[in-house]
């Protein structure tokens, strides 16, 4: 386990030990249910609402307006479902690259007799102010663009998108899926004008089955999950308040450490694309290093089969990915790829994704870009 | 402390708790993925579901992984009504259900469906020709808890299942929060199509769930995305936690009959006690889950009760914490026939195999002198 490098971040995190230890310590002192009238249950709804000011403030948020969800998916369905329900209007804009657990909610509303327009993305895997401007139309309800890709790692102009839809038509709800931002950019909810955004803990370090979704005070939302009064009515179920706690102590080291990660991502960034160079792999980048997450890199090996190279890398006990980790059983064709290059272009079937994260040394890019050029080698000899 | 609100939530079993610390530090993993970490963690993940699958006797393809009860039941309920709607727009349950029933039923009844809420007699008990006719051509479930969570009395399923032998369209959905490791519940013999466990009520974490969906059986997914559970309940797999439920479900059905024992046995104590109290009523029937007594001071508040007891160092529960319908209040005790102010006086126990014998005579101790002060209120 131990000697296994890890270079898989924007799929899962490993816990922090520290994130690890709250937990721990929550479940053995602090297991009252928060809706408890005891002292137990008083104790826990103290250590709910503490997280609640904690994440609200990494995103300069007021408290009232988080809602403590099961993860990133459950955010997105609640914001994307929910939050278009009573509005008049059945149109909808979005990018064609978001996560399926923003377009299969949006799929259903299709279904539904909404009109979604999936903006396609420029060559850095990005959509402009101006599409979303000529995209905007009188009966536009909802605007879903994510914060940053989790396969190729673009970034949005997430702010410039916030202050026009705010211009142009304050009454359009303007939801982003921040899953793989949070953590590493800079998120101001207010400055952005941002009415909807989906967190979850398990990509910076915190546990599985934990997330939170922003909802301005401006906006109504109605609940998906329903049945007792916990989180205002807004996501009923017990509160998993372990997961709660280390979910904050997440969020607090983040917060310590962001700059310093971000920067030493970058450095491994750079790193492993000159030492590719150095060695004569023959590669571009998907989307580009400009205006993208600090810890994903996407790369496009040419005439590698991913599948093959993940093998190998594998075998040499490197975890990396081909794309996102989320098409369980499904390995079809990366949809972001696609829209990224067109149908058929090879770069869809030779990419990896390598994404940075805690824990992370030199000495693992190094042995990395080692074993992809050995690799690269092999299966480049095998296939003539 | 004395803790007998264990159905409100129990204090996770050590071992399950260092099952849940070792999988976060050894496998961390995202199941999807496709190197070895990814398939360690798949191949635990698949374990766990194996595992549960087999104690509770069905197939390990109907093991869902959820976020806990309330998830669940929302699932069940809602997952239906989108797979089924073109065939009829009306559900049948009772007046007594939890919450998570309740609410995601009046939400359908407010985009047109038609719920029947059968009413429950002295027992707790729906009546069996009411239900039959409520079934109606268009009526595509019937969602009944197994055990209910204030007062643990218990809904005739096996009768229940025979009426819908001869409904086989209809989904018959059993929320079994409060019932695992307590009633039986034959999910292979019986008539259910779904039936719904929260961990955190069984000694594992806050936050896991699994449900029972029968093979065949069409449900809409409530949160849908990167295809994980089968497309059934989507987003990154809490393998950590669903190890550590599968462990706390082995633990609870491990020595059911002789905890069960343990359990009745502590209960009638607790029972015989209160039958000398002139003024304790106690509101659990007498056929009632082994773990739950609903009972009240006459004329004393159950907050004042609750709160009595807690400066004592024992935590019980008022029983009505989250149960309201439409501002009309619901609450089971007052369903089955007592009074509003009877209803205001009850307090739940709730124990679990982490109580003892010794607890419940250092209850009754205690409890001698809040009785003494409490029942002298007019
Ligand atoms: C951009 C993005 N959105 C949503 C999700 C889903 O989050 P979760 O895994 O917490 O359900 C993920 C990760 O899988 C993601 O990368
Ligand atoms: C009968 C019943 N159903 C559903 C639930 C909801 O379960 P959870 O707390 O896991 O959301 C509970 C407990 O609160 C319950 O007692």
């Amino acid at each position: 386990m131990s000697e296994t490098i890890y270079l898989d971040h924007a799929a899962t995190t490993p816990m922090h030990p520290e994130v690890i230890e709250v937990m721990y310590e929550t479940m053995k002192k602090h297991f009252g249910n928060a809706s408890s009238i005891h002292q137990l249950g008083r104790e826990s709804r103290g250590i709910i609402e503490e997280a609640r000011r904690t994440f609200a403030e990494s995103i300069h948020a007021r408290s009232q307006e988080i809602i403590i969800t099961s993860g990133g998916t459950e955010s997105d369905n609640i914001a994307i479902l929910k939050s278009v329900e009573k509005l008049k209007g059945n149109h909808i804009i979005t990018t064609a690259i978001e996560h399926p657990a923003v377009l299969e909610p949006l799929k259903y509303l299709s279904e539904q007799g909404y009109d979604i327009t999936y903006l396609p993305v420029n060559e850095k895997g990005q959509v402009t102010l101006e599409q979303i401007k000529n995209a905007v139309r009188q009966e536009t309800v909802l605007v879903s663009i994510m914060y940053g890709n989790n396969e190729i790692g673009s970034l949005m102009p997430i702010q410039e998108i916030g202050q026009y839809l705010k211009e142009v038509d304050p009454k359009i709800i303007f939801h982003t899926d921040a899953v793989q931002a949070y953590g590493t950019e800079d998120i101001d909810v207010k400055a952005s004008e941002i009415d909807l955004l989906s967190v979850s803990a398990h990509k910076i370090n915190g546990p599985k089955g934990i997330g939170f979704l922003y909802k301005s005070d401006n906006i109504t939302l109605n609940p998906l999950i329903r049945g007792g009064e916990q989180e205002k009515n807004m996501r009923a179920g017990t509160e998993n308040l372990p997961a709660i706690a280390g979910f904050k102590k997440a969020v607090e080291l983040r917060k310590d450490n962001k700059e310093e990660l971000k920067a030493t991502n970058l450095y491994f960034k750079k790193l492993l694309l000159s030492k590719l160079k150095e060695n004569h792999v023959d590669f571009s980048i998907n989307g580009s290093i400009e205006g993208s997450l600090a810890h994903i890199i996407s790369l496009h090996l040419t005439g590698v089969p991913s599948s093959k190279l993940l093998i190998h890398l594998d075998l040499a006990n490197i975890a990396v990915s081909t794309g996102s980790a989320c098409s369980a059983g499904t390995v079809g064709p990366s949809h972001v790829l696609t829209a990224l290059h067109g149908e058929d272009d090879p770069a869809i079937g030779e990419t990896l994704r390598i994404s940075f994260g805690i824990g992370v040394k030199e000495e693992d890019i190094m042995k990395t870009v080692d074993k992809i050029k050995q690799a690269v080698v092999f299966l480049k000899n095998k296939k003539v | 402390m004395i803790y007998f609100d264990n159905s409100a939530t129990t204090r996770t079993e050590a071992s399950v708790l260092d099952t849940y610390r070792a999988v976060n530090e050894q496998y961390f993993g995202n199941p999807s993925s496709l190197h070895q970490l990814g398939e360690r963690s798949r191949q635990l993940l698949d374990q766990s579901r194996k595992q549960i699958a087999e104690l509770m006797g069905v197939n390990k393809e109907e093991i869902v992984f959820t976020s806990g009860g309330t998830e669940g039941d929302n699932f069940a309920i809602k997952g239906t009504a989108m797979a089924k709607k073109g065939y009829g727009r009306h559900m049948i349950t009772s007046i007594t259900e939890h919450p998570a029933v309740l609410k995601s039923m009046e939400q359908l009844e407010s985009i047109g469906w038609d719920v029947t809420y059968l009413s429950v007699d002295k027992k707790g008990k729906i009546n069996l020709n009411e239900l039959k006719t409520a079934i109606r051509k268009d009526t595509v479930l019937v969602s009944l808890m197994a055990v209910n969570n204030e007062t643990g009395s218990l809904q005739p399923l096996k009768e229940v299942s025979e009426v819908l032998e001869d409904h086989p369209s209809i989904h018959f959905h059993v929320d079994a929060v409060q019932a695992l490791g307590k009633v039986d519940l034959d999910l292979n013999e019986s008539r259910i199509d779904m039936a719904v466990f929260s961990g955190h009520k069984f000694h594992a974490p806050k936050g896991t769930g699994f449900m029972y969906v029968r093979k065949g059986r069409k449900l809409s997914p409530l949160l849908s995305g990167g295809g994980q559970e089968s497309g059934l309940r989507n987003g990154t797999e809490n393998v950590p936690g669903n190890v550590a439920l599968a462990k706390a479900l082995r633990l609870l059905l491990k020595n059911k009959k002789a905890t069960n024992d343990r359990l009745s046995s502590m209960k009638q104590s607790l029972l015989n006690y209160f039958s000398e109290l002139e003024k304790v009523t106690v509101f659990s029937p007498e056929e009632s889950a082994p773990h739950i007594i609903s009972f009240g001071i006459k004329n004393s508040r159950g907050e004042v009760l609750v709160h009595a007891l807690e400066k004592e160092g024992i935590y019980i529960s008022t029983t009505s914490a989250c149960s309201s319908r439409k501002n009309k209040s619901v609450h089971s005790i007052k369903e089955m026939g007592h009074s509003k102010e009877q209803a205001a006086s009850a307090v739940r126990i709730s124990l679990s195999n982490m109580n003892t014998k010794d607890e419940v005579e250092i209850f009754k101790k205690t409890f001698n002198k809040v009785y003494e002060r409490l029942k002298a209120i007019e």
